[in-house]
């Protein structure tokens, strides 16, 4: 396992900006996660620490060797990729043992062996190793995908939303046991995701990417709870933040034109009245869509509220987050 | 009443299998014709109305395998009693063997250029596909409108161009010039049949491998090659056949060393009378090895010509 350092990595695909000067060091053992919508750079970033791509600036160092000239074999890294990951062609075992035989790697028979028996008990595939690899289902064929990823012990996994195409039961299984391959084997992960429970479950520090540049990177709850603009603020938090004029609950410090409320930050039974529009029982939380002076705005309450559409609930704001017009934090 | 799109009813089956099979008999009934006519007397190839019930016999491929002369008395004292079926067979014409015929030998020849034109080409147009298909070649568009456009006349247009250069070069009546040119034509069509296939085979695989820690050439020789298989094995089918038939170039330029079967077989009628049995011998025989290499490859043959078609 080993640190990745980006330093100033910039990429372009003909007049498409990728990447623009991205510093970020990911430290040994950590879980990073990138955020970001489609277009933020994420991928171009792990296919750029993955030598699949040549940066057009800056350095990548992968466990302290500046990795510029070598080729995706030589980094030593392990990758996992959205989709198309298994060779057609192979049985689920040959899927596996493909990266142990390579020239690189040359592992003997026996250590083969037992190193794809391990990792197909985790991924609970062992039932499916002679099956020729197309006849999976897309969940099993994503757990292999994983499996070709760990069978190795490579410097750092990349994974390009590998859970993405799962379903929600086996989204969560695997979850957990990535969380404990980094957690108990001290691996270092890449990780990109769209998606906020990923994130939040996974990461031991999330980057935030906007339009090719780290905009904030840190634990998910210094992201979550302390977001440095408006666009990192919206990338975490299901029912999102609600953004509204600054000024709409009485003053607003200097130059804030826009206060950002998560919705569990709205203090329902005190202050000013507003009107319950809507009312969604999730079961474990209710979420009331609310109009407040014109303004629409989403919050949490407890279960079982009694409340229903119609109904007048005051509301005040509590550990408000202030931008300027740009979208940069002010408090 | 049940009714499914995609299901064919009863009785579009029926009529299908109909059709199939009526347009089957109406292509296979020539072939078995020729291979009929190599087991007939030549009396009974040359029969009106035409026989179809006649007692075979092996005189056809014994005159297309040897040379024979009319013997005479001493001649058949000589050799003394035939001591083959063959001998016995041309005894009973009042001929004796002399020797083998040609054939033998322009049936290798035609092997040997046929699959050896279509194993370069397989090389040749493999790489050439994958160059196009993966990386930045400057000018591609260009270059690949320029290679189909030597598919665009008729290859014999330049008949005489390449007779001069194939003098000059002393390549006239050599293995290696008739595998040259074959390949030289069949190029165009599989670096484009061949680049279809390969487009179609996702970079992720290979970009998968680079990481697994093969280099590009193990990452092509491992993935891309085996997924390419279909393609390659149905471009080669198409190569073959036109190197295994072609006959004008042929008889432009070969006459003895390199001379193939196609314009063999038809000098073989000259030999001794019209001699169809023979003529309908060697053609049967000329057939075996693109049937057997079809045969071999028809599973791929079929999925190939359809691959592509659907777009995923």
């Amino acid at each position: 396992m080993a640190e990745v350092i980006l330093s100033d990595v910039a990429k372009s695909f003909g007049s498409n900006v990728a990447l623009n000067g991205v510093t970020l060091t990911i430290p040994d053992g950590s879980f990073v996660v990138l955020l970001g919508p489609t277009g933020a750079g994420k991928t171009t970033t792990l296919r750029l620490v993955s030598g699949l791509e040549t940066a057009d600036r800056g350095r990548i160092q992968i466990g302290g060797r500046d990795v510029a000239n070598l080729t995706p074999a030589q980094r030593d890294v392990a990758m996992v990729f959205q989709q198309y990951s298994l060779y057609p062609h192979l049985t689920v075992r040959q899927n596996l043992e493909f990266p142990l035989k390579s020239p690189i790697l040359r592992t003997p028979r026996a250590e083969i062996d037992r190193k794809v028996g391990e990792v197909a008990e985790i991924l609970q595939i062992s039932h499916k190793l002679d099956n020729k690899s197309t006849a999976l289902s897309g969940g099993e064929m994503q757990r292999v995908s994983i499996g070709r990823a760990l069978v190795r012990n490579p410097s750092v996994y990349l994974m390009d939303e590998p859970l993405s195409s799962l379903d929600a039961k086996l989204r969560s299984d695997l979850r957990i046991e990535l969380k404990s391959i980094q957690a108990n084997f001290g691996a270092t992960l890449l990780y990109v995701t769209h998606d906020q429970i990923e994130a939040m479950t996974m990461a031991t520090h999330v980057g935030v990417l906007d339009k090719g540049r780290l905009v904030q990177f840190g634990s998910p709850r210094e992201i979550y709870e302390n977001p440095v603009s408006v666009y990192a603020a919206s990338r975490l938090g299901q029912p999102r933040i609600n953004f509204l004029p600054a000024d709409l609950f009485g003053a607003a410090p200097a130059g804030a034109t826009h206060i950002g409320l998560r919705p569990e930050h709205i203090v329902q039974g005190e202050g000013q009245d507003s009107f319950v529009q809507r009312v969604e029982h999730l079961g474990d939380q209710t979420r009331l869509h609310l109009s407040f002076r014109d303004h629409d705005l989403i919050t949490v309450t407890e279960a079982h509220t009694t409340l229903k559409g119609g109904d007048i609930v005051k509301i005040r704001p509590e550990k408000p987050y202030f931008f300027d017009a740009t979208g940069a934090r002010v408090t | 009443m049940s009714f499914s799109v995609t299901e064919p009813s009863q009785r579009t089956k029926w009529f299908a299998g109909i059709l199939v099979i009526g347009y089957a008999i109406i292509t296979l009934v020539p072939l078995l014709w020729i291979i009929a006519t190599g087991f007939k007397s030549p009396t009974d190839s040359i029969a009106y109305p035409p026989v179809v019930v006649f007692e075979p016999t092996l005189e056809g491929y014994v005159n297309l395998f040897t040379d024979r002369t009319r013997a005479t008395e001493q001649m058949l004292e000589e050799a003394g009693p035939p001591t083959t079926w063959y001998e016995e067979i041309a005894r009973e014409r009042g001929t004796v063997i002399t020797g083998q015929s040609r054939f033998g030998q322009r049936f290798m020849n035609s092997v040997i250029i046929g699959f050896g034109s279509t194993a370069l080409c397989m090389i040749l147009g493999t790489a050439a596909a994958y160059a196009f298909s993966r990386f930045r070649v400057p000018l591609k568009d260009d270059l690949l409108f320029f290679i189909l456009s030597t598919r665009m006349m008729p290859p014999i247009a330049v008949a005489i161009p390449i007779f001069l250069m194939f003098r000059n070069l002393g390549l006239n009546d050599t293995h290696l010039g008739m595998i040259l040119l074959y390949t030289a034509v069949n190029l165009s069509l599989s670096v484009w049949l061949l680049k279809g296939f390969i487009d179609e085979i996702p970079v992720e695989y290979e970009e998968a491998a680079l990481i697994d820690g093969y280099t590009r050439f193990q990452a092509f020789y491992k993935v891309v090659l085996p997924q390419a298989a279909t393609g390659i094995a149905s471009t080669a089918i198409f190569c073959l056949i036109f190197a295994w038939n072609e006959y004008a170039f042929a008889v432009l330029l070969t006459s003895g060393t390199a001379q193939t079967a196609p314009p063999f077989i038809p000098t073989i009628i000259g030999t001794s009378g019209k001699d169809w049995p023979a003529v309908a011998a060697g053609a049967t025989i000329f057939l075996v090895p693109v049937m057997v290499f079809t045969i071999l490859l028809r599973k791929h043959l079929l999925r190939g010509i359809t691959f592509g078609a659907v777009r995923k």
